[in-house]
């Protein structure tokens, strides 16, 4: 235990933390995504989902249990993610107490790993956002408690709120790409066979989370669903 | 060949540094990069001003005391080669070139362009040895290593502790170091006895020291001149991940 305990105080130990909460939401945000196409089944579908949502694990589980069970498992994920990541940050802040009178030339790095910092932060704005627009409905124009499908009709159809979507979509994949290769490596998933495959696969998956998301206020405001 | 430098000039640990322009005109595109401060050196003892202080020891590419940070690259632009193997003819007549010391934390600055390396040998101390039997010599191939092992060790072991790994890393981090060194005892079987500990004492030693924290950008493996893969640092996060699960 002693052990255990001296590994969240190394920073190796508190980027693992990262990647393991990272793993859990990297799989909530694909079956968010998932769910989401739902939508170009109609709304009969799409609320029926909703619904399922709340009515999942019955009769072991009673209304909305699942759901709240699953809002607090990622909630305290949410609270491990960023405490970790304000400390590796800090940590790093005051390493390099003098900067380089020439920027360092960036030769391996991407511009998804450069903008992991600030990118998470516009993320977490937008979850708030999020939440207050489709699940409390307080931001939203004409929200209607139960019905799923006409809220996100009705909220997309507002384009500037679509396309905000769309673009915090682009940041959020920028931040999956790198999330996913940074992951598998702080995780030690490394193998001379494999490794050529995991900047591909960490491609492959951004860019389906990303098409699969936007594909949706895209087609409201073009009208492919209304 | 003639050039603009701007060199970073510190008298001391405690004073600012800053830039001082000088114009070093009439280098041969021959010399190596070292060659070429020691030219501008001779001039400036001449005109009885201070030289611009900076180590060197080898020259031939394997001590790892020689690394400045030139126009934003940790031992220049050219990869794999430390700044004692980069050839002036590597840059164009007229070049302004930048020239500075590693900058980091855990590196203070000694003077101009030597900056402070210990940190990486009390990393050494703490987990970077094996326990011999002492005596008379042990035989040769006692102990079996395989091939593919062998290799892989050897990768890491051409670490030459030089800390460009820190110098060009955004957030000033040993990780490479530290894998490199972790790696190459505890990929062999004499290194197995202090696998565990190793680990676990050369990353607290690394935060202790004051570096900052990975985030994979990989700008480590594209400084390092002896080109050490970031797979190093996988199998060290895996490593102390299962020496802090296990009790003995």
């Amino acid at each position: 235990m002693r052990r255990v305990l001296s590994l969240y105080r190394s920073s190796v130990g508190k980027k693992i933390l990262m990647a393991a909460t990272g793993v859990i939401f990297f799989l909530y945000v694909f079956a968010h995504m998932f769910g989401n196409l739902k939508a170009f089944q109609g709304p009969e579908k799409f609320d029926h989902y909703a619904e399922f949502l709340r009515e999942v694990g019955a009769p072991v589980f009673g209304h909305g249990q699942v759901l709240w069970i699953a809002r607090v498992v990622l909630l305290v994920c949410v609270a491990v993610h960023v405490l970790a990541a304000l400390q590796l940050w800090r940590m790093s802040a005051v390493a390099r107490p003098v900067k380089y009178g020439r920027r360092l030339e960036p030769e391996e790095s991407t511009y998804a790993s450069r903008t992991m910092r600030w990118g998470s932060v516009i993320i977490f704005l937008f979850v708030v956002y999020h939440i207050l627009h489709f699940t409390v409905g307080s931001v939203h124009p004409d929200f209607i408690p139960g019905s799923a499908y006409h809220n996100l009709v009705v909220g997309f159809q507002v384009w500037p709120m679509a396309l905000a979507y769309v673009v915090v979509m682009f940041v959020l994949c920028l931040h999956l790409y790198h999330g996913v290769w940074s992951g598998l490596q702080t995780l030690g998933a490394n193998h001379p066979r494999y490794n050529r495959y995991r900047r591909p696969f960490a491609t492959v998956v951004a860019g389906v989370i990303f098409l699969g998301f936007i594909s949706v206020p895209i087609s409201v405001l073009i009208g492919i669903i209304a | 060949m003639d050039l603009i430098l701007h060199v970073w000039r510190q008298a001391s640990p405690a004073e600012k540094g800053r830039f001082v322009r000088y114009e070093a005109k009439d280098v041969s595109e021959h010399a190596s990069f070292l060659e070429m401060l020691d030219i501008v050196n001779e001039r400036l003892t001449e005109r009885a001003e201070e030289p611009i202080a900076f180590e060197h020891d080898c020259r031939e590419g394997i001590c790892g005391s020689c690394g400045i940070v030139i126009n934003g690259y940790a031992h220049g632009p050219q990869h794999g080669a430390a700044t004692c193997q980069l050839h002036m003819r590597h840059f164009s007549d007229g070049d302004e070139i930048w020239i500075e010391p590693w900058r980091a934390k855990a590196f203070p600055v000694i003077k101009d362009l030597v900056v402070d390396r210990s940190a990486f040998d009390r990393i050494m101390q703490v987990g970077g040895f094996i326990a011999a039997r002492t005596g008379s010599a042990p035989d040769a191939n006692a102990i079996p290593v395989p091939k593919d092992k062998a290799d892989l060790a050897m990768d890491a072991a051409a670490c030459i502790g030089c800390g460009a790994c820190v110098a060009a890393c955004p957030n000033a981090s040993a990780m490479l170091f530290v894998s490199a060194k972790v790696c190459h005892l505890g990929l062999l079987p004499q290194g197995q006895p202090e696998r565990r500990e190793r680990v676990l004492r050369m990353i607290g030693q690394m935060d202790a020291e004051g570096f900052g924290s990975c985030t994979n950008h990989a700008e480590c493996q594209a400084a390092c001149p002896k080109e050490i893969s970031v797979d190093f640092i996988a199998r060290l996060n895996r490593d102390l991940f299962g020496a802090a699960l296990t009790a003995v």
